[in-house]
């Protein structure tokens, strides 16, 4: 009844269905393969191994280890944002919310149980990210001889951040859960906005003048922004984007989640459950 | 032991947009007894719960269990445990972890989960996923998942779709257990049938509003009830009965007391010494009332929205035996005129004195049909249908002795069970003028189908029983096999008589008993 109560409820109710291990596998497999294809490119390419094209231009070994280290977040985003989407839509699609309001009547204390859970599963999406990430950079790296940096404070301060990032994403999946009732209606939405609207609006504002100004307020800019580093960005700071400072970055992405939620609960949370 | 709470519903009303699902619902379920909350499919049963429950917001009115809304209970589980729907489970999630899930939210121990299963016979498959499970394996989890909390309160929708007879059974013998024990059980279903057996109280509603509210034995007129009796030595028993000044007839089947106590009439043939053969009572099908009641041919009094007299359990179906009058004198006991006059002045002053014109135009309708279809075939089930109340004549008529003789080879209604035994309530069914009651029976699910079937088998074997009986005391069943090879209609319609009469007394037997 108390939010104690319903929070280990739900961490329950997450960790007794097949779905954060299948995701956080996936997840896993996702970064570690493109962590490795990128790391063993950009290593390669950095110290020469790899030929360069027409002009020799040669990827800096400046830098390149936070750039493939940040590709956790700025790639793996879309994973916490699935799980937090996943754990209220399956409420809604399994008929189980009759069972939770039924134990818990005060829905608040529902929606809050799954913002904390919430966190957890993000800190925990992050670690597995990073691991997927940085194992396999950071060992093409030290193959070729290039610093890995992570004896530095500032690569471990970005880690701090792809943890934030991580668990503001699972928040606004949350969100979007509990606004979009229907999980498949809700996925589609999840990865139509994140792998195609957004991609195209960031790229557009490579070439559109202005246009950065706006797009640096999409979640997926405000995240890289948070993040300071990301694959995406380190291509579009060639083209000059503007982009958030990371706090402001972080300030937005709570922003969504916040919005999103408080919205959720306003409308279809309190609607009836038949 | 946890406390039972009362559950009132005051002025309950739901909408959505046009539709009223529940229309000012006005009830009380108290501690102690099983209550059945029935309606035909679409009645507003599941909304109304789930109102009781938080989960849908009453457009009007209040919902409270023990004076409080459910949301303001301080411990809901604890006090209140509901079974809702067979479906709402995770399929991949075992059923130890699904039930551990809410005993956490409610801050119950685990051992509260292993103690739940075992109450429903479900600890051996605790570690197997739901998504495997049968309908019936997933009724006795969310019961688990009900009684989780060891709750003071349960409330029940549909408990017994996807239970097999046995679980049936066993639902019943737990529900009643609960009651005994003080609590409040509410259990809703669409199928009288189904909890005539269990439960003590009854509400039932129609179209969203509360069309009866009262005990299962308040449901028939006790006028309507009537005593079959018979021995060996008729004469004997009717002079045991005339030294009593019990009032009696003698029928075909046996000797017919009307009103009175089956006890009282046994006492008088004890202390006559006399052999008793029979000894019966019979009384219109709880499950017809339940149709009229649904229909608005019959309106009860503890109706809050009630806008007739109170004369409980008047009979608009006397409207239309009324207007069978004149052909009925072929039928086994011509009795029934004389009442079916009785009950259409009865009904037509209800119906005058309550405005209630849907009801007394729908009879009204209902005996056109009838008029119209006599003589074809049809008219055999019309009777059938009617049939509960021909054995239920009053006492003020010619007397019996020129009836029995006047009857001539009419088949017994008991020796002639036997040919129909087969097709129990498939007859009524199939009757023209029964169509509004078979209404809400159209919206059938797989379950509903199975749940009939379930019952048809007891009918069945209710009516073999009562054919053995009719073997044993009707002394003229010699005539059964010639009604059965008799092509006339008339046989067919006693026969079809005896049938209804015959599961009609299965299903009230538990009462009498």
């Amino acid at each position: 009844m108390s939010l104690t109560a319903a929070t280990r409820s739900e961490s329950t109710k997450l960790f007794t269905t097949a779905m954060w291990w299948i995701l956080g596998v996936v997840l896993l497999a996702y970064i570690g393969m493109t962590a490795a294809g990128l790391g063993f490119v950009f290593a390669a390419s950095a110290t020469g191994a790899l030929p360069g094209g027409p002009g020799e231009a040669r990827v800096p070994t400046e830098g390149i280890a936070e750039v493939l280290y940040s590709i956790a977040a700025s790639i793996g985003y879309v994973f916490p944002l699935l799980i937090g989407t996943l754990m209220v839509t399956s409420e809604f699609r399994h008929q189980t919310l009759t069972p939770t309001f039924l134990a818990t009547p005060r829905r608040g204390v529902v929606l809050g149980a799954k913002v904390f859970v919430g966190i957890g599963i993000g800190i925990l999406y992050a670690i597995v990210a990073l691991v997927g990430s940085v194992g396999p950079a950071a060992g093409f790296l030290s193959g070729f001889g290039v610093q890995t940096e992570l004896a530095s404070s500032d690569t471990w301060a970005m880690f701090g951040r792809i943890v934030i990032a991580f668990a503001l994403w699972v928040l606004i999946g949350i969100g979007v859960g509990s606004l979009v009732r229907n999980q498949v209606a809700a996925v589609v939405v999840v990865l139509a906005f994140t792998q195609f609207l957004e991609p195209i609006a960031r790229v557009a504002a490579a070439f559109v003048e202005n246009l950065d100004e706006v797009t640096q307020y999409l979640p997926g800019a405000a995240s890289d922004a948070l993040v300071g580093q990301s694959i995406y960005t380190s291509m579009g700071q060639a083209s000059g984007a503007q982009q958030l400072d990371w706090w402001a970055g972080g300030l937005v992405l709570l922003g969504y989640s916040v919005v999103l939620i408080v919205l959720g609960h306003l409308t279809s949370w309190r609607r009836d459950v038949s | 032991m946890p406390e039972g709470q009362v559950l009132e519903f005051a002025g309950l009303s739901k909408r959505f947009g046009p539709v009223i699902a529940v229309d000012a619902l006005t009830a009380r379920v108290e501690p102690g007894v099983v209550t059945g909350f029935l309606g035909p499919n679409g009645a507003g049963k599941t909304t109304t719960l789930r109102m009781l429950l938080g989960l849908v917001r009453p457009s009007d009115g209040h919902v409270t269990i023990g004076g409080k809304p459910y949301a303001r209970l301080e411990r809901p589980s604890q006090t209140v445990g509901a079974v809702l729907e067979a479906s709402s489970f995770h399929p991949g999630r075992t059923a130890a972890n699904h039930l551990k899930v809410y005993a956490q939210a409610a801050g119950l121990p685990s051992s509260r989960v292993d103690e739940a299963l075992a109450t429903v016979g479900l600890a051996d498959v605790a570690g197997r996923k739901i998504g495997g499970y049968s309908l019936g394996m997933r009724q006795r989890l969310g019961l688990a998942g009900a009684l989780l909390g060891d709750p003071g309160v349960l409330v029940l929708d549909e408990p017994a779709n996807g239970l097999d007879p046995e679980g049936i059974t066993w639902m019943r013998g737990l529900l009643r257990e609960l009651a005994r024990q003080g609590r409040t059980v509410l259990v809703s279903s669409h199928l009288l049938a189904e909890v005539q057996q269990t439960v003590d109280r009854l509400l039932i509603i129609s179209q969203g509003r509360l069309v009866f509210q009262g005990g299962l034995d308040e449901l028939a007129d006790p006028s309507e009830f009537a005593t079959v009796v018979d021995s060996p030595d008729r004469t004997a028993l009717a002079a045991a009965l005339d030294a009593a000044g019990i009032r009696h007839e003698m029928l075909r089947g046996g000797l017919t007391v009307r009103g009175a106590d089956p006890v009282l009439i046994g006492e008088a043939a004890a202390r006559a010494g006399v052999v008793l053969s029979l000894l019966q009572r019979r009384g219109p099908a709880l499950e017809e009332i339940f149709f009229d009641l649904v229909n608005g041919l019959r309106v009860h009094a503890s109706a809050s929205s009630a806008h007739a007299d109170d004369t409980a359990g008047v009979v608009a179906e006397g409207g239309e035996l009324g207007a069978d009058e004149p052909d009925t004198a072929a039928v086994d006991e011509h009795a029934v005129t004389v009442e079916a006059g009785d009950q259409t002045d009865a009904a037509a002053g209800d119906d005058a004195g309550s405005d209630d014109h849907e009801a007394a135009e729908a009879a009204a309708v209902s005996a056109g049909v009838e008029s119209a279809e006599r003589g074809t075939p049809g008219a055999a089930f019309a009777v059938a249908a009617t049939g509960v109340i021909d054995i239920v004549p009053p006492a003020d008529t010619a007397p019996p002795h020129e009836r029995d003789a006047d009857d001539g080879d009419d088949a017994p209604a008991d020796g002639a069970t036997e040919e129909v035994a087969g097709e129990p309530d498939s007859l009524p069914a199939a009757e023209p003028d029964r169509l509004p009651a078979d209404e809400p029976r159209e919206a059938r699910t797989e379950a509903d189908v199975a749940a009939d079937e379930f019952f048809r088998s007891f009918d069945r074997s209710a009516g073999e029983t009562a054919s053995e009986d009719g073997a044993d005391t009707a002394p003229e069943s010699d005539t059964a096999p010639e009604s059965g090879s008799d092509p006339d209609s008339v046989h067919a319609e006693s026969a079809a008589v005896g049938d209804t009469a015959a599961s009609t007394d299965e299903r009230d037997g538990g009462d009498v008993r």
